[in-house]
């Protein structure tokens, strides 16, 4: 006799995979690091409420507080103009983590349209994949360091230093990023094509824009977060490699990858400065890159719930 | 195969005049030109003067063609006579560099060895590493070797190559004093002393670049040889009573290096953008060195050459990879 009374109640698919990726370890750890992280600079600076371009006005004063060693006053000691790297730290991190979402909500924006419609439209396949290819053959950092430094004066003009920079790092690593995205997308949207769900929802007549909006795009959603998870690792890293070779943002507004190269020049005498930024953008990017890896592992049903 | 390459070769030639056109339209667009470099106090006639002298004065497609024609045929005939000693190209006009006032190409040339021997040791070591590495790894998966090979590649394309290589200075340099921080392009390998010298300067810029790159070859190869061991002809080799030892090292190894080798070939032009921040970090004059510099004093034809220099090499070798892959597996055949 079947006993009715074990069946399981139904899960969401959400739920799933949120059980898978909690048998990840490494995945867990990681996304607990994320989350300090993300709370180190945004409730950090509420709490610690130095301001980072703080100048001592008075000489005296300024040159007795710099590059002190840690201390209560400065737990992570001051730089060379007397600031405390603390509050630096949590203002630059606002930054290179703003700098990571958004550039990898632009570079996923243009991926995902990108594949949709090469995957969907068949006439514009060709085309967009051809496009994709040449775009994959552009040789990316030297393109993105001439983009920086054509564009930075003008834009810094225009919008104020701080805006036109972030507004143009960020649209040139989204711009410059997308192409795997497109590809990842393209595959899934043509394996999609052959299901009998679409087949069913294209013969009552779908129109092709709700065919996409409520058909493809829900099932595309997977693959499209992981390279999301992985776009926001490699658009930090990018943003912070040009601000170490001096491409980035302005001098006197912190990024991690700013500091580090500032911390470049003083290595001999205070080898902690450039050794915070580091691991605070290591550590991000490595425990973005291990939910990433968790997320693949619990978005992939043929690996769920075994 | 023949006519695949041919029909590569020749759909290459479109994509490397668009990618040269989007790099001479961005950097030539741009607002922040070089003409507005120009002191203020310069008299505008002088000025009128610099700016013919540079060439900037033309309508772009004209400076366009002039420079495809300098890039494809007057550079290509400097190097033929530079090897055969004829003077086919006497009297044309090589792409001049508005920095320094010579040759492009000649400076590029000066500074590739450096460059080459950097990177290419570092690309060439981190595959001698990565490739045992993932073969044990996918042998044992999930035993301690696996875990800590797994953990050490995540670190190797996590941590950025400017902190390993600060990190690297900061540990054998300064404290250490083991090796030199900055390497010297003018020392000559003569002796043995001045080759321990030459090792010594290398290490560290070798060890960050080989790092980054057997972490990702590694991963490459582990799931590449995971693919094949879980294969029926696995099954039949072992069946048949073949050493584990040829089962692993000869029918699974070479299924398995198919498409490590792609991965190998894609990934050397993209080293050399990566070698652009290593070069930075220890102050090696090589090609990313030049670039930067070009960069930083607004030379437009340096910049346009290098940049077009490491789009020719992407698609050369995404080129190769292909051949390559229908070359290897006879499964891929593209005709």
């Amino acid at each position: 006799m079947t006993d009715t009374s074990v069946i399981e109640k139904p899960r969401s698919q959400w739920a799933d995979v949120w059980s898978q990726f909690k048998t990840h370890k490494g995945a867990v750890a990681a996304l607990t690091v994320f989350v300090l992280l993300i709370l180190f600079v945004t409730i950090g600076p509420f709490i610690w409420t130095v301001d980072p371009s703080y100048i001592n006005p008075n000489g005296a004063e300024m040159i007795r507080t710099r590059n002190k060693p840690p201390s209560w006053q400065f737990p992570l000691g001051t730089d060379q103009l007397g600031r405390d790297m603390l509050a630096r730290m949590m203002k630059g991190g606002q930054v290179s983590i703003a700098v990571g979402m958004v550039a990898m909500l632009i570079s996923i924006f243009l991926g995902t349209l990108v594949g949709v419609t090469a995957g969907y439209f068949k006439r514009l396949d060709g085309p967009l994949m051809r496009l994709t290819d040449l775009f994959l053959a552009l040789p990316l950092l030297p393109l993105l360091l001439v983009m920086v430094m054509l564009f930075r004066d003008p834009l810094a003009r225009a919008m104020g230093p701080e805006s036109g920079t972030f507004l143009l790092i960020v649209f040139a690593i989204g711009v410059t990023s997308w192409m795997q995205a497109a590809r990842i997308v393209r595959g899934e949207v043509l394996a999609l094509k052959e299901r009998e769900f679409v087949l069913a929802a294209r013969s009552i007549g779908t129109p092709s824009r709700r065919m996409i909006l409520r058909h493809i795009l829900p099932n595309v959603v997977s693959p499209i977060m992981v390279s999301a998870t992985l776009g926001i690792a490699s658009a930090i890293i990018t943003e912070s490699a040009l601000s170490f070779l001096g491409l980035g943002f302005p001098p006197d507004f912190p990024t991690w990858g700013r500091l580090l190269f500032d911390g470049v020049d003083y290595i001999q005498q205070y080898p902690e400065r450039v050794i915070w930024p580091g691991v605070a953008i290591s550590l991000t990017v490595l425990s973005v890159n291990y939910i990433g890896d968790g997320l693949r592992d619990a978005l992939d049903p043929r690996i769920r719930g075994r | 195969m023949l006519t695949f390459t041919i029909r590569r070769l020749l759909l290459a030639i479109p994509t490397l005049l668009f990618i040269s056109l989007v790099i001479f339209l961005l950097v030539d667009f741009a607002p922040g030109s070089p003409m507005s470099q120009i002191p203020l106090t310069v008299p505008p006639e002088v000025r009128l003067k610099i700016i013919e002298a540079m060439g900037a004065n033309e309508p772009i497609f004209v400076r366009y063609l002039l420079w495809l024609k300098q890039f494809f045929y007057v550079e290509p005939l400097v190097l033929i006579d530079s090897i055969f000693g004829s003077s086919y190209s006497q009297g044309m006009q090589r792409i001049v560099s508005w920095q320094s006032r010579s040759p492009v190409m000649d400076i590029i040339v000066e500074r590739m060895p450096q460059t080459l021997t950097v990177v290419g040791s570092a690309y060439v070591i981190g595959v001698i590493i990565a490739v045992p590495i993932g073969i044990y790894s996918a042998y044992r998966q999930y035993s301690w070797f696996d875990q800590l090979g797994t953990f050490i590649a995540m670190i190797g394309f996590s941590v950025p190559t400017f902190f390993t290589g600060v990190v690297l200075i900061l540990v054998f340099s300064v404290n250490l004093g083991w090796f030199p921080s900055i390497y010297n392009t003018s020392l000559k390998v003569t002796d043995w002393d001045s080759f321990m010298l030459q090792v010594k300067q290398m290490a560290m810029p070798v060890a960050v670049l080989a790092l980054y790159n057997a972490s990702q070859i590694s991963r490459y190869m582990r799931s590449s040889m995971l693919d094949n061991l879980a294969q029926d002809y696995v099954r039949t080799a072992r069946a048949k009573g073949m050493s584990e030892r040829v089962v692993v090292l000869k029918h699974v190894l070479r299924n398995s290096l198919i498409p490590v080798v792609t991965v190998i070939a894609l990934g050397i032009p993209t080293i050399f953008g990566g070698a652009i921040i290593t070069e930075q970090v220890f102050k090696v004059n090589g090609l990313g060195a030049l670039l930067i510099n070009a960069i930083q004093g607004s030379d437009l034809p340096m910049v346009q050459t290098l940049t077009f220099i490491f789009a020719v090499l992407i698609v050369m070798f995404n080129l190769i990879a292909d051949v390559l892959y229908g070359m290897l597996d006879p499964r891929i055949r593209y005709d």
